[in-house]
């Protein structure tokens, strides 16, 4: 069989590693013999090589790149996790301290070979805001493991709740031209007299993915008996219908509730107020501030943040486990007590959840809220990253995003433009995006359906099988037809 | 369905038919039927010209049906590139069209007709072997993998074809010209008429599907076909080759919808490469709506859904309008999958609740 060729064709490099390091004398025994600290010595210091000669030719080797070697090593080389304790935060944090100084070196870093320079901060904020939404499809297609098609309708909810809730939407007109409704709530930098309902958007990013998860649970409810693949469809369908809903939305009943094509802008600014400002030094408006894009970029972490600690706490969770059963056997869990339909909702229910947040700080960061920007393709682009990383597997799935989210934002294009410039090759890169993502998705299911970095058990999965039969199968193994025989 | 022997012995929770669900099915039913009287009684000339331009459109979504409804019943895998292949059968034919045959507008039987069954021929032959050629590529090496795993790569095959679509024909819509079919009038009602090239259409759909059934129904492989859907493993132990037979499925259903294409092409004379995607779900909801596995249910599925577009986009009392044919439909999916999985006519397949 052709694939199972090419298994062992991606399985080589390990094997041919060994035996070239044979020659020069190195075993396999005797390399895991040595000291950790040695071994990770070695490791960091070919890293460093490897790093050296990809990146001389096309940047040259400038203090920013020595200075990203030296933390990678020093969080990498010394066993930290030997102290007690703390020892095995430290690379995390260490890690955590990197990301959150971003904005003060982004623009000192190098320029990578093909893919172009680093991401801006703005662009920053982009690839936090969809790590969140993989995160969130995760606890759906990788916990659970329902395919959602329509993930994209959640995201829309969240955007749309922002918006109603954050702008002159809702603002009506008297006679005169002046506003007939306003409704004001700790919002920030907004004119008191200006029409419209204005919450503080901190409330709305809860507001968003309240409104979420509860359409999920509408949703789920009556489509989560079906199996995968109905569910797929479903959900597919659902999240064609909720953006021609916004599209539509103009004169749904005679009102505008959408605004239509446009969408709803502007949106209020996120931001702590002056009182807040004055005393503990946090900035009073972010779209003000003179590092807004900054701002956000701190607040998309502290986001992500939650939604990872939530994430492994869930997964962790009897709740947890149960969708893990459910994934991998449903008859079984079933037969084990766990409550299939209420399981399932709650997985999609908290999938949605992380979706709508995302999507109203998404709303509130671009300040719009547009039906354009939540198509299928969207749907499937997260999808591409929970698929890319690992289903299942957070840190994987934080990876694939912020990979995934780069290409998309400036990564492409950069590839395009590199391609031009050195092998003459006129591509329009990003007009190929998603057949890009296309080829990605099939060449990781075919030769490593479980990610790039793979939970341990979803891999174990993947490659004895597993028994997903649905249980709420209601046939006769007679009744099952193709083709005109009655 | 290959390992149903090993749910059968295990207790199934049988869904509870809901009670409140039939009534609530019929009164839509019967709003449905009233808003149609009502718009009858209106402007029948109008109605009369919405019907005629519905069955046309069903007949074209009928091919593309069949083609899903043959995949899910041997693989029961929803085939989400089968749309994009319809999509690339369209331009195939676009493209022999004009630059092969170069037929212009207006011109004689004698020149067209032979182009059109040219195109209909080589169309149906690209595509049933691009379709054979996926399920070999992206769903075969899956066949033992999660359910996902096949789905997913499914949703990236439709990807990719549709870039191979914009490689191939940039993103805009490819046009043939308007009056490529002769629209001289065939019959007409009242003051409606019924031109040719809707009448083509159905000439040419209907000897397809004619053939199918005779496939299916009379011949070795379709026989082959209808075991090897029941049950995989007792197939095989009767000696059918049941990798040959998904194969062949696969390209009977390439063939249907490059038919399709080439009819789409010709009929509504312009195509783009994301028209596939959509349609292939309108056609998809038909054979749900139908009963999947279930050849003239999708046929059945597919003038319904040909019908609801045309109604909505066409009546003028109280229709929602082309705005909202998509969520229309969708919302005609959702509710059939959620009260009568088992489509109209009725037939229990495993897929039901």
């Amino acid at each position: 069989m052709g694939s199972e060729l090419w298994r062992r064709i991606f399985a080589l490099p390990g094997a041919a590693r060994w035996a070239v390091l044979a020659r020069v004398g190195v075993t396999e025994d005797a390399w895991k013999a040595w000291p950790v600290m040695y071994r990770r010595a070695v490791v960091a210091v070919l890293v460093g090589l490897v790093a050296l000669v990809v990146l001389a030719p096309f940047s040259g080797i400038d203090l920013a790149a020595v200075y990203t070697w030296i933390v990678f090593a020093v969080l990498f080389v010394p066993p930290w996790e030997r102290i007690p304790r703390v020892g095995k935060f430290i690379p995390a944090l260490g890690m955590l301290a990197v990301v959150v100084a971003y904005p003060y070196y982004a623009d000192k870093l190098y320029t990578l070979p093909i893919l172009g320079a680093f991401p801006d901060v703005h662009t920053g904020v982009v690839m936090l805001i969809y790590a969140m939404m993989a995160l969130g499809l995760n606890v759906v297609v990788g916990y659970a493991g329902l395919l959602d098609l329509g993930y994209v309708a959640f995201y829309a909810i969240g955007a749309y709740s922002a918006a109603w809730f954050a702008s002159q939407q809702f603002a009506g007109q008297n006679p005169d031209g002046s506003a007939k409704h306003s409704f004001h709530f700790l919002a920030i930098g907004i004119d008191p007299t200006l029409g419209g309902i204005h919450l503080t958007p901190w409330l709305l990013l809860v507001v968003g993915g309240v409104f979420a998860a509860l359409i999920g649970m509408l949703i789920g409810l009556p489509t989560l008996r079906l199996r995968g693949d109905y569910l797929a469809i479903v959900t597919l369908g659902f999240g064609e219908i909720l953006p021609q809903v916004a599209r539509n939305g103009d004169s749904l009943f005679g009102q505008n509730i959408t605004n239509g094509p446009q969408g709803i802008v502007p949106l209020d600014t996120l931001g702590f107020g002056n009182t807040l400002h004055r005393v503990l030094g946090l900035p009073a408006n972010y779209q003000i501030a003179p590092n807004g894009d900054s701002l956000y970029f701190w607040t998309a972490i502290v986001l992500v943040l939650i939604t990872l600690f939530c994430s492994l706490r869930l997964r962790a969770s009897r709740l947890g486990r149960a969708w893990v059963a459910i994934r991998e056997d449903e008859t079984a869990a079933s037969a084990m007590g766990i409550p299939l339909m209420r399981t399932k909702t709650l997985a999609y229910a908290i999938g949605a959840f992380f979706g709508g947040v995302a999507g109203a700080y998404f709303a509130i960061f671009t300040s719009s809220a547009n039906p354009d920007s939540f198509q299928l393709n969207f749907s499937v682009f997260v999808l591409v990253m929970v698929i890319l990383g690992g289903m299942g597997n957070v840190w994987g799935v934080l990876v694939g995003a912020a990979f995934l989210a780069y290409l998309d934002q400036a990564g492409l294009a950069n590839t395009g433009a590199w391609l031009s410039d050195h092998l003459g090759l006129n591509l329009d890169v990003p007009k190929y995006e998603f057949g890009i993502y296309g080829v990605m998705l099939l060449v990781m299911m075919l030769f490593r359906p479980h990610g790039l970095i793979p939970e341990a058990r979803r891999k174990m999965e993947f490659e004895h099988g597993v028994h997903d039969e649905p249980l709420y199968d209601e046939m006769g193994d007679d009744a099952h037809v193709a083709g005109a025989s009655h | 369905m290959t390992s149903a022997a090993s749910t059968e012995t295990i207790v199934r929770a049988r869904r509870r038919v809901n009670g409140i669900a039939p009534i609530i099915g019929l009164g839509l039913v019967g709003l449905l039927v009233v808003w149609l009287a009502v718009n009858f009684e209106k402007a029948p000339a109008l109605f009369v010209k919405a019907l005629l331009i519905g069955i046309t459109n069903g007949s074209v979504y009928a091919l593309v049906a069949l083609g899903y409804t043959l995949v899910y019943g041997i693989l029961e895998l929803i085939n989400f590139a089968h749309g994009d292949v319809f999509m690339l059968g369209g331009m195939m034919s676009a493209t022999l069209m004009l630059s092969v045959f170069h037929i212009g507008s207006g011109e004689s039987a004698l020149s067209l007709w032979p182009a059109l069954l040219a195109s209909l021929a080589i169309s149906m032959v690209f595509c049933g072997i691009l379709n054979a050629s996926i399920e070999k590529v992206a769903y075969r090496p899956l066949r033992r993998a999660p359910r996902v795993a096949p789905l997913i790569t499914a949703i990236a095959m439709s990807f990719i074809l549709q870039n191979v679509a914009i490689a191939w024909k940039g993103p805009n819509y490819i046009s043939l010209p308007i009056n490529i079919l002769p629209h001289g009038v065939v019959f007409s009602i009242g003051r409606n008429t019924y031109t040719w090239d809707a009448l083509i259409v159905v000439l040419l759909t209907a000897p397809v599907l004619v053939a199918l059934v005779w496939l299916v129904q009379y011949t070795k492989q379709g026989k082959a076909m209808r075991a090897t859907a029941q049950d995989r493993e007792a197939a095989a132990m009767m000696g059918i080759d049941v990798n040959r037979t998904i194969s062949f499925t696969f390209l009977i259903a390439g063939g249907l919808a490059g038919a399709a294409g080439l009819i789409y092409s010709v009929y509504f004379t312009s195509i783009r490469f994301d028209q596939g995607f959509q349609l292939g779900l309108f056609a998809f909801t038909a054979a749900v709506l139908g009963g999947i596995g279930n050849l003239p249910g999708a046929v059945l599925g597919a003038l319904f859904i040909g019908l609801t577009q045309s109604f909505n986009n066409t009546l003028g009392w109280h229709a929602p309008g082309s705005d909202w044919t998509q969520s229309i439909v969708f919302s005609i999916l959702i509710l059939i999958l959620v009260f009568r999985p088992e489509g109209i006519l009725g037939e229990r397949t495993p897929e039901g609740g």
